[in-house]
C-alpha cells in the first residue's frame, strides 16, 4: 500500500512507469528501488531457497543481507531493494541461485 | 508490573512531581501554562530556546532536566512544538467554569478538525473523557506537528494527554 | 590511475560532513558511495533530533540531510554515486580504493582515505525468522518514510531501543497499526519521551517478553510471544497469540568493516558500541596510515555522533595534508570533541562515553 497523504512529509507522487513480475503488471514510480513497488502492490514473497524453496522476501533494505534478490532482466541475484525500477523491466521470483538468461 | 516511564514508557505522578517542569497547583489556577514531562537526563536543550520569555532553563550540562519558571510562563505555547520529545503540553486547567483546555503536539492521521467531539486519552492511549477540538493548527514555526487543543471537563486537567486513536469510545 | 587528495566511502552524515570540513580546508575531496543517492540513513529520519542547536536539534532528519547536501555542493565536493567500493590497498603514497562504476572496475589512490560505512541491523533467530514479512525496522522505515510504501498493516515491533520506539511512532504516522513493542530486558532501552508518544498512541510495550515463533506458510501471519523470567528464559504457560502480518526487528546494529578488515586495520571487541570495531585514536585515525574511520563504522550510535566523528576525521585528515597547521586544527578538533561529549553524557550516553574512552585507551596502548 503507498501512503499518499502522510501527517508530516508532503503528498506523494504518482506512479509514472509500469514494471513487469511474473509476467504481471506493476506500478511504479521513476526512482524507487523495486522493492518498494514489489510491497506497494502486496507481493512479499522475493525468492525460494535453494535447498528447501523456502520463501524470502525484504529484510535490512539497505543492500547488505541480499534475501531481497530476485533475477532482473534476465540477470540473477540482483537487490531489489537497492536496484531502482525502469519503465518495462521484467522481475522474476528466483529460485534458487537464479540462472542468466543466455543459459535458460 | 513495574510502574515507571523506564518500565512502561509512561511517566508517573510522582516522576512527573519530582522535576522542575511541573508548576505549583496556584499556578494553574492563574492562567495557561506549560507542563514538562520530562523526567530522564538525555542531552537536549530545544525547549530553553523556544521560549521568548525565558521561562525555561536547562542550561549546563545540557542533560539537566528543564526548569520552568511558573511566574514567567505566560502560557503562549512556543515551547510545545519544539520539543523533539513530544513531551511538553499547555494546560489552561481554567479554561471555563467547568472545563480545562490541554494543547498537545500531534503528528498522525486523521487530522483533528476544530468544532469536532473526540475521545481523548491518558498518558497510556487508554480513553478518559470525550472533548471537543478547539484548536488543530499547523504553521511554519510547527514544521510539521500539528498542535492540537481539547476542551474536556476540568478534572482531566492533568491526565488527558491525547486524541485516542485506539480502544477509543 | 587517477590520485587525490581525500577519498570519503559513504555518503551518510558522517561522510558528508568529513567531505564538508576537507572542502572547507582547501582540500580535493572525492566523496563515493554505492547507492544512487546520497544520505545514508539520514533521510528517513523524519522525527526533530534531539542535542542543543550546534547539533541541529529540534530539526528533523531530513532536513539535516538537505542543509549537508547543499553544504556539499556549495563547496565543490565531487560526488560519485551507483558506485561500490570493493576493496582496500595500503599504498606508499596513501590507500588504494577499489570500486565498480557503471559495470567497469576502477581505482583511485587517496593520500587520506576516511571510512564512513555505517552500519547495519541485527537480525534476531526464531522458528519463522526467515518469513516475508519478517524485516529489520531500519528496513521498515526506509519504506515508510523514503518509498512511501508500508510493508505491512498490523505490527509487532521487537526491540525498544531508541531505533524500535521511533519506527514504531513512523509505522503509525504512515498508518500501520504497531500491536505492540516487545522487550526481552525488563525495562525499555530507548528513551522515555519516545516510548511515552506509543503508549499514548495505544500501542502496549511488553518488557520482559521474546517471540517464541512466527506462523505462516509463505509470509507471517501469526506472532507467539512468551514471557521471559529475570533469567531470560522462557515462562511456560505465558504464551500469546498476537494477528499480525509484519515482523520488525531492532536488537542493535553492527559496523560494516569488511574495508577496514581488507585494509589491515587492527579491532577491539566492544559489546556497548556493536562488536568488532576498528582501533582508532582521538583524530579517528585507524590503525593503517592514512586511512580514518567515523561514524557507525567507528561504534553504532546516531547520526549526530556520526556527523561529528566526520566533522573530526575531516579535520584530521587536513591537519595531516598539511592544509591547516596545528594551531588552526586544535581548536577545531576540541570544538568536536566538546559537542560530541555532550551527545556522550546522562544515563544514555554515558555507556557510550566510557566505549569511546576504552577506544582512545587501546589505541595509545598499542593493541
Amino acid at each position: 500500500m503507498r501512503v499518499v497523504k502522510h501527517p508530516i512529509l508532503p503528498d506523494d507522487t504518482d506512479c509514472d512507469i509500469t514494471i513487469y513480475c511474473d509476467g504481471k503488471a506493476i506500478p511504479a514510480k521513476r526512482g524507487e528501488p523495486i522493492a518498494a513497488a514489489l510491497l506497494a502492490a502486496g507481493i512479499r514473497v522475493f525468492r525460494e531457497t535453494a535447498k528447501k524453496n523456502f520463501p524470502r522476501g525484504i529484510f535490512c533494505g539497505i543492500g547488505r543481507c541480499t534475501d531481497c534478490v530476485m533475477t532482473v532482466d534476465g540477470q540473477p541475484n540482483v537487490r531489489t531493494c537497492v536496484t531502482l525500477v525502469r519503465d518495462g523491466m521484467q522481475v522474476e521470483t528466483q529460485k534458487g541461485l537464479g540462472r542468466w538468461a543466455e543459459e535458460a | 508490573m513495574k510502574e515507571g516511564v523506564k518500565y512502561t514508557g509512561v511517566p508517573t505522578m510522582e516522576e512527573l512531581k519530582a522535576t522542575p517542569g511541573l508548576v505549583s497547583e496556584a499556578r494553574f489556577e492563574s492562567g495557561p501554562v506549560a507542563v514538562i514531562e520530562c523526567v530522564q537526563e538525555i542531552p537536549c536543550n530545544p525547549c530553553e530556546k523556544a521560549c521568548p520569555f525565558g521561562a525555561i532553563v536547562v542550561g549546563q550540562p545540557i542533560t539537566n532536566l528543564p526548569v520552568i519558571n511558573e511566574d514567567k510562563c505566560t502560557g503562549c505555547g512556543a515551547c510545545v512544538s519544539k520539543c523533539p520529545g513530544l513531551a511538553i503540553f499547555l494546560v489552561h486547567k481554567n479554561y471555563t467554569e467547568n472545563t480545562a483546555l490541554v494543547e498537545f503536539p500531534y503528528e498522525y492521521f486523521p487530522e483533528p478538525v476544530e468544532g469536532t467531539t473526540v475521545p481523548c486519552g491518558g498518558r497510556d492511549g487508554q480513553y478518559l473523557t470525550d472533548g471537543v477540538v478547539v484548536k488543530a493548527r499547523k504553521s511554519k514555526a510547527t514544521d510539521g506537528t500539528t498542535l492540537v487543543a481539547v476542551e474536556v471537563p476540568k478534572e482531566f486537567y492533568m491526565s488527558v494527554r491525547t486524541i485516542c486513536r485506539k480502544g477509543g469510545k | 590511475m587517477r590520485k587525490v587528495q581525500t577519498v570519503v566511502i559513504g555518503a551518510g552524515p558522517a561522510g558528508l560532513a568529513a567531505s564538508i570540513e576537507i572542502a572547507k580546508a582547501g582540500g580535493q575531496v572525492v566523496l563515493i558511495d554505492e547507492n544512487s543517492k546520497p544520505g545514508g540513513q539520514l533521510f528517513k529520519q523524519i522525527h526533530k533530533f534531539f542535542g542543543s542547536r550546534e547539533h541541529r536539534a529540534g530539526i528533523r532528519g531530513y532536513d539535516i540531510g538537505l542543509q549537508l547536501l547543499k553544504e556539499t555542493e556549495d563547496l565543490g565536493v565531487e560526488v560519485m554515486l551507483d558506485s561500490p567500493v570493493y576493496a582496500l590497498y595500503q599504498d606508499p603514497e596513501g590507500v588504494m580504493v577499489s570500486y565498480m562504476n557503471q559495470g567497469r572496475e576502477k581505482a583511485i589512490l587517496g593520500e587520506k582515505v576516511i571510512l564512513c560505512t555505517g552500519a547495519a541491523e541485527n537480525a534476531l533467530v526464531f522458528p519463522g525468522g526467515t518469513l516475508p514479512g519478517v524485516m529489520g525496522a531500519g528496513c521498515a522505515q526506509t519504506m515508510i518514510n523514503v518509498n512511501r510504501v508500508l510493508p505491512g498493516q498490523k505490527i509487532i515491533m521487537v526491540g525498544s531501543g531508541n531505533v524500535g520506539l521511533i519506527v514504531s511512532y513512523q509505522l503509525m504516522q504512515a498508518g500501520a497499526d504497531v500491536l505492540a513493542l516487545i522487550e526481552a530486558a525488563p525495562s525499555i532501552g530507548g528513551y522515555g519521551v519516545h516510548a511515552g508518544k506509543i503508549r499514548r498512541a495505544g500501542t502496549p510495550i511488553l518488557v520482559g517478553h521474546t517471540i517464541k515463533r512466527v506462523l505462516g506458510k509463505t509470509q507471517v501471519e501469526a506472532v507467539e510471544i512468551v514471557a521471559l523470567d529475570e533469567k531470560f528464559q522462557p515462562i511456560e504457560g505465558t504464551e500469546q497469540i498476537l494477528e499480525a502480518d509484519t515482523v520488525c526487528i531492532a536488537v542493535g546494529l553492527t559496523p560494516l568493516t569488511e574495508l577496514a578488515w581488507l585494509a589491515g586495520c587492527q579491532f577491539t571487541f566492544i559489546p556497548v558500541l556493536g562488536g568488532h570495531i576498528p582501533i582508532h585514536d582521538d583524530n579517528m585515525a585507524s590503525t593503517v596510515p592514512g586511512l580514518y574511520v567515523a561514524g557507525d563504522i567507528a561504534g553504532a550510535e546516531e547520526a549526530s555522533t556520526a556527523m561529528e566523528e566526520g566533522r573530526l576525521a575531516g579535520i584530521a585528515a587536513s591537519e595531516a595534508l598539511g592544509l591547516y597547521t596545528d594551531e588552526q586544527a586544535e581548536p577545531l578538533k576540541e570544538a568536536v570533541w566538546n559537542r560530541m561529549n555532550t551527545l556522550r553524557t546522562g544515563p544514555f550516553g554515558q555507556k557510550r562515553f566510557d566505549a569511546k574512552v576504552q577506544m582512545l585507551a587501546t589505541a595509545k596502548g598499542g593493541k
